[in-house]
C-alpha cells in the first residue's frame, strides 16, 4: 500500500520529458476525432473523394498478395497453379491501384487541393506516385520471365545514361528482387501513412473561393495559402 | 503559432459538418477493390511467357548465335562498345557537360569476348584437345591475325548454312574460329553456356548481367520483341506480352521516345536520338518536379480555378441549395 501511494504521489513528468511532449505533439496536431472522424463537411459528397480510399485499398491487396509470393519465393508462381492466381492477383492489384492513384491525383489537382497549407500533402503524394512507379518497374523485372527480361534489356540504356545504372543495375535479378519486396514497399508505405496523417491533420480542403474568404476570387495567394488559409 | 487541431476546427467553422463512417468507407473500399482483383485474376490470369535461354537461342537460330559470339570477339557488339559502367569502350550519352554516364566509371565491368566467349570456352575445354588447340592458336596470334580471321569468318556467316543444329560456312582461312564457334554453340545449345555466364566463383548467384547483355546483342531477342509487340518503336516499355496491359503509367515517358528530337538524328538544342534516354530522363525529371511544384508556379496551379471541374466536384456547394447548405 504505501510503495503504491508513494507511486501517486509522484508528480506529473516535467515537459523535458520527450515522452510527454511526443504525446502532447500527437493529441494537439493528431487528435482521434481528426483521425478517425465521424463528421465530415456536407460537400464531401463526390466519388472523387472515394479514389483516395479506394487507392488505399488497392495498395493493401498489392501488400497481401506480394507478401504472400515473397513469402514462397520467385518461382512460385512459374510453377504452380495457385501461385500464378496470387501473382493475377498482384498484377490485377497494381492495375488498379495505379488507376484509382491517377484518378485520386486528376481529381485532386482540378480541386486545387493543395490550397490552404496543403501544398506538402500535395507535394508528398506526387512522390509517392514517383516511388511507386519505381517500385513497379522493379517489380516488372523481377517476373523471370520474357517480359522481365525485355523491360530489363532496354530499360538499362536509359539508367546507364543517367548514371543511375552504375548502382542501380536492372539486369541484376537479386538487386530488383531485394528493392521491389523489401525496401521500396517499405518507402511507399511510410509515404502513404504520411500522406494519410498529413490529410487528417489539415482535414479535406474548401470548395475553391469558398464564401468567407477575405480575399477577392481568383487571387493567386489563394491557392498556395498559408496555415488555416485565413478561412473562417 | 495555433496547433493544427485547432486550425482545422477553426477552419470548418461555419460549415455544416454531416455524419461520415470513415473505417466503413475502408472496409467497402476493400471488399470492392478486392472483389475487382479477384475477378480480374480469375478471368483474365496475368501473363507469363517463359524467358529467353541462351540454349533456346542457339538452337532457335544458331547462325545469329554464332555471329553475335563473332562480333563479341570483333569488338562490334552493342555491349562491346557501349562504354560506362560495363567498360571503357563507348562515350556513352552526354548533353554538352552533362555525361552521368562517365562520371561514376566502370562499376560494372564487362569484357564481352572474354566473358561471353573466351572464359566459357576455356571452362569446357577440359578433356577436348581441339578446343585447347584452338584456343591455343587464337591467343597466340597477332592482332592483325586475328582481325582477319574474324573479318572473313564474319563474311561467311552471311551464307551460312545449318544442318542438324551445326554451321557451316564456306571454305576459307578462318584460323581456329570454325572450332571455337562449333564448340561454343554445342555448349550453349546443350544449356551449359546459361550457368557459365553467370559463374561468379561462388556457389549461389542472383545477377544476370552478363547473360542479358550476350543475349541482347544477337537479333533473336529483339525480333522475338518485335513479334510480341514489345519493340520501342511500338511503345514497348508500356506493353506486356499478350494483350495485357503493362506500365502504362510510362505512358508520357515512352511518348518522347516517338516525337522530335528525341526521334530525329539532327535534333534540337543538342537532343536527338544518339542522346535520347539521357534527354528524356532530364525531361522527365523536370516535368516530375513541376508536378510536384504546382502548388507554387503561377498559371498551372491556377487552371482548377479557370477549368470549373470543380463545380462538378462540389455541387452541392455552388449548387442551388448553397445558401442553405452552409448554414
Amino acid at each position: 500500500m504505501s510503495a503504491r501511494s508513494s507511486v501517486e504521489a509522484e508528480p506529473a513528468a516535467d515537459s523535458k520529458s520527450w515522452t510527454l511532449r511526443i504525446r502532447n505533439a500527437i493529441d494537439r496536431h493528431l487528435p482521434m476525432d481528426h483521425l478517425l472522424p465521424d463528421r465530415q463537411p456536407y460537400y464531401v459528397g463526390s466519388w472523387v473523394y472515394v479514389f483516395g480510399v479506394v487507392t488505399i485499398a488497392a495498395l493493401v491487396w498489392v501488400i497481401l498478395s506480394g507478401v504472400a509470393l515473397s513469402f514462397m519465393g520467385p518461382q512460385w508462381w512459374h510453377d504452380s497453379r495457385l501461385g500464378r492466381f496470387v501473382n493475377s492477383l498482384h498484377f490485377w492489384s497494381v492495375q488498379l491501384f495505379f488507376i484509382f492513384m491517377v484518378l485520386h491525383l486528376w481529381g485532386q489537382y482540378f480541386m486545387a487541393g493543395w490550397r490552404h497549407g496543403r501544398a506538402a500533402t500535395w507535394m508528398i503524394g506526387v512522390v509517392i506516385f514517383a516511388v511507386s512507379i519505381l517500385t513497379a518497374f522493379t517489380g516488372y523485372m523481377s517476373q523471370q520471365n520474357f517480359d522481365g527480361q525485355f523491360i530489363a534489356v532496354n530499360a538499362k540504356d536509359a539508367m546507364n545514361a543517367a548514371g543511375v545504372g552504375a548502382f542501380f543495375n536492372v539486369l541484376n535479378f537479386g538487386q530488383m528482387y531485394g528493392l521491389h519486396i523489401m525496401l521500396l514497399p517499405i518507402g511507399v508505405t511510410i509515404l502513404v501513412v504520411l500522406h494519410i496523417v498529413m490529410v487528417r491533420t489539415r482535414g479535406v480542403v474548401k470548395p475553391i473561393d469558398a464564401e468567407g474568404s477575405s480575399r477577392s476570387h481568383g487571387e493567386a495567394s489563394d491557392f498556395v495559402g498559408t496555415k488555416g488559409g485565413g478561412r473562417p | 503559432m495555433k496547433s493544427m487541431g485547432a486550425t482545422q476546427e477553426e477552419y470548418y467553422r461555419g460549415v455544416r459538418m454531416v455524419p461520415y463512417d470513415l473505417v466503413k468507407e475502408l472496409f467497402i473500399a476493400l471488399a470492392g477493390v478486392g472483389l475487382l482483383a479477384l475477378l480480374a485474376a480469375l478471368i483474365l490470369s496475368s501473363p507469363d511467357v517463359a524467358p529467353v535461354t541462351v540454349a533456346a537461342w542457339a538452337q532457335g537460330d544458331p547462325v545469329d548465335f554464332v555471329t553475335t559470339a563473332t562480333n563479341e570477339l570483333a569488338g562490334t557488339t552493342v555491349s562491346a562498345g557501349y562504354g560506362n559502367p560495363y567498360n571503357t569502350a563507348g562515350a556513352g550519352q552526354s548533353w554538352g557537360p552533362i555525361a552521368p554516364q562517365k562520371w561514376f566509371g566502370t562499376r560494372i565491368p564487362v569484357d564481352s569476348a572474354n566473358s561471353f566467349v573466351i572464359q566459357p570456352l576455356q571452362r569446357a575445354s577440359v578433356g577436348n584437345p581441339d578446343l585447347v588447340a584452338a584456343l591455343d592458336t587464337w591467343q597466340k596470334a597477332a592482332a592483325d591475325q586475328q582481325t582477319k580471321w574474324l573479318d572473313a569468318y564474319t563474311k561467311a556467316l552471311a551464307d551460312a548454312k545449318v544442318a542438324d543444329g551445326k554451321v557451316t560456312v564456306a571454305t576459307g582461312d578462318y584460323g581456329p574460329l570454325p572450332v571455337m564457334m562449333s564448340n561454343l554453340l554445342g555448349v550453349a545449345q546443350a544449356g551449359g553456356l546459361d550457368g557459365l555466364l553467370v559463374i561468379n566463383g561462388r556457389f549461389y548467384q542472383t545477377d544476370y548481367t552478363q547473360p542479358l547483355l550476350f543475349i541482347g546483342d544477337g537479333t533473336y531477342f529483339s525480333g522475338l520483341a518485335g513479334d510480341a509487340h514489345l519493340s520501342s518503336s511500338l511503345w514497348g516499355m508500356m506493353n506486356e506480352t499478350g494483350s495485357y496491359p503493362g506500365q502504362t503509367w510510362l505512358w508520357l515517358y515512352t511518348l518522347w521516345y516517338q516525337v522530335p528530337p528525341f526521334n530525329s538524328t539532327t535534333g534540337f538544342l543538342g537532343f536527338n536520338a544518339s542522346n535520347a534516354d539521357l534527354g528524356i530522363i532530364i525531361l522527365m525529371t523536370l516535368l516530375t518536379a513541376a508536378l510536384a511544384l504546382v502548388p507554387f508556379i503561377p498559371g498551372l496551379r491556377d487552371i482548377p480555378r479557370w477549368v470549373p471541374i470543380h463545380r462538378l466536384i462540389w455541387r452541392q456547394y455552388y449548387g442551388p441549395s448553397k445558401s442553405r447548405a452552409r448554414t
